[in-house]
């Protein structure tokens, strides 16, 4: 079990804001569903949560970054600059 | 001559359909310009003919500027052509409808090259005009609705060059590496405000359409106003009406998505308990289905009380049984008493009287004495001692005659002391007789024992 709990929350952080949810929402259904045995459902509710908390990392994380790409000789992106929306 | 027609013809502006159009290997343009009396050729050096913002085509109405030469070689003189642009909106119209049908049969329209926008981008990637509303707009509505990393790639919008900017922007953004320098954007927006179609005219042509088809992010087009429509827009994986409207397209709001997340959190912590719940309820309703340990043992406890009862009951009642009929049957005293007395009594009643027997017994003894007198009276011996025998012949018979005397061979003759045998005279000598002939005779008869000697 504990494997599978750390295999779980390997493969949480890599998944993306949408997959994550939808694994939260197949989490959250199976779980009303009341199909899934009590042992289980624990388990799985855990799951829920690291999900959730992934989530919601993602969105704490979400701040407003602007940046203007700065481009090379041959037009290619070579860095970034503060985009000054005035400017 | 042909220094007559350059010099008096050196800068020449024409408008006219463009016909015979060929390029050829080298990438010169070969071309002829008409109206509805005239017919001039023209030519476009490479160079000139790269730069071209559309591509020529039969049929459309150019405006074009160059100088006048002649071709001495067909004795012909031609136009060299150092721009051209498309005349008129009709006929952009019409370049447009055709360069449309062109690029749909090679399918870079087609529903299903159509790509899913990322949910929740972690980059997005907006290539327009670095000043303007547009970009003001769109940096808004992200921050409104879910601040985001946004990478501006400036480019003109507008005017020559801008197609070629707006196609390396966008070809840019697709060679960013993942994990380099710059941050890969997930979903890409091109952006331009509204204006008339020649304003908007970068956005229909081929490199930017062709760039934004092949872009490996999926792009949203939001070029113009809701009723301008670009072939960009039909290349891109999205269209967007507005600037404003890409940005809402590109992100979810991050509000809903909270409101979301708080809302599986709570659905998952009611359906995690509901179970236990239900199972608690399950449990105590089993629970309380359960007999009681005292109940289960109850009829068992009951059924052994009665039979101890029973045992009891049946063990006393036996014993009463018993005494009573061991009462019933007792030897009372009194009883034997009683009946010892009664015996007593019947056998005193019974008992023979000796006065009956004694008395008897005199009796009988008299008529016994009378009887031995009598007896005694009657023994025929007794006379012998008087002087009298008896005569016996030898058969011991008493010889009651002298004829049966006579006749006898030998006569017994007893007396009262002995017998003596002698023969008759008148016989045969008769032998001597023994000694004893006085053999008592048989009894006599009327004696008999004393019944009670």
């Amino acid at each position: 079990m504990l494997a599978r709990m750390a295999e779980g929350s390997t493969d949480i952080s890599g998944l993306s804001f949408e997959d994550a949810l939808r694994a939260l929402e197949d989490v959250v259904r199976k779980l009303e569903s009341g199909e899934v045995p009590l042992d289980q459902s624990i388990d799985l509710y855990e799951r829920g949560e690291a999900l959730r908390k992934h989530c919601q990392a993602r969105l704490d994380a979400a701040q407003a970054r602007i940046e203007k790409i700065v481009t090379g000789a041959v037009g290619e992106a070579r860095g970034t600059a503060p985009f000054d929306t005035d400017g | 001559m042909k220094r007559t027609v350059e010099d008096r013809f050196g800068f020449v502006r024409l408008r006219g359909e463009l016909s015979g159009v060929k390029r050829a290997a080298s990438g010169h343009l070969y071309c002829a310009l008409k109206d509805e009396n005239a017919v001039l050729d023209g030519v476009m050096w490479r160079g000139n003919a790269q730069r071209l913002s559309f591509l020529p085509e039969d049929g459309i109405e150019v405006v074009a500027s160059g100088k006048l030469t002649t071709y001495p070689g067909r004795s012909k003189y031609q136009i060299v052509i150092d721009q051209m642009e498309i005349a008129g909106e009709g006929a952009l119209l019409a370049l447009l409808e055709k360069t449309r049908q062109r690029l749909a049969a090679e399918g870079l329209f087609d529903e299903s090259r159509k790509r899913a926008l990322p949910f929740l981008p972690r980059v997005i990637g907006v290539v327009t005009s670095p000043t303007g509303a547009v970009i003001r707009d769109i940096l808004h509505r992200l921050a409104d609705r879910f601040p985001s990393h946004v990478l501006v790639w400036p480019v003109l919008v507008q005017g020559q060059g801008a197609a070629e900017q707006v196609a390396a922007a966008v070809r840019g953004f697709g060679a960013i590496q993942e994990h380099g320098p710059v941050p890969r954007p997930d979903l890409l927006i091109v952006a331009r405000g509204g204006g008339s179609i020649e304003d908007l005219w970068s956005f229909n042509e081929e490199a930017v359409v062709r760039a934004v088809a092949t872009s490996p992010i999926p792009v949203i087009s939001a070029v113009g106003h809701e009723t301008d429509t670009t072939l960009c827009d039909f290349a891109a994986d999205r269209r967007a009406p507005t600037p404003t409207a890409a940005a809402e397209m590109a992100v979810p709001v991050r509000a809903e998505l909270g409101a979301t997340l708080a809302d599986f959190r709570a659905r998952q912590q009611r359906a995690i308990l509901r179970p236990v719940q239900l199972g608690r309820e399950r449990l105590e309703a089993r629970v309380q289905r359960l007999p009681a340990p005292q109940a289960l043992l109850q009829p068992q406890a009951q059924r052994l009380d009665e039979l101890h009862q029973r045992l009891r009951r049946g063990l006393s009642d036996r014993a009463a049984r018993g005494r009573e009929l061991l009462a019933k049957q007792r030897l009372s005293p009194a009883a034997l008493e009683r009946a010892a007395r009664d015996a007593r009594a019947s056998l005193a009643r019974a008992r023979l009287a000796p006065a009956l027997l004694t008395g008897r017994a005199k009796a009988e003894r008299d008529r016994f004495d009378a009887l031995g007198r009598l007896l005694a009276s009657l023994d025929p011996t007794a006379p012998l001692a008087r002087g009298f025998a008896l005569v016996r012949d030898e058969h011991g018979t008493l010889v009651r005659s002298s004829a049966a005397a006579a006749k006898a061979a030998r006569l017994a003759l007893q007396f009262a002391d002995g017998t003596l045998e002698t023969a008759p005279a008148g016989s045969a000598p008769v032998k001597p007789a023994p000694a004893k002939v006085a053999r008592k005779p048989s009894p006599p008869p009327a004696r008999q024992d004393d019944l009670f000697g």
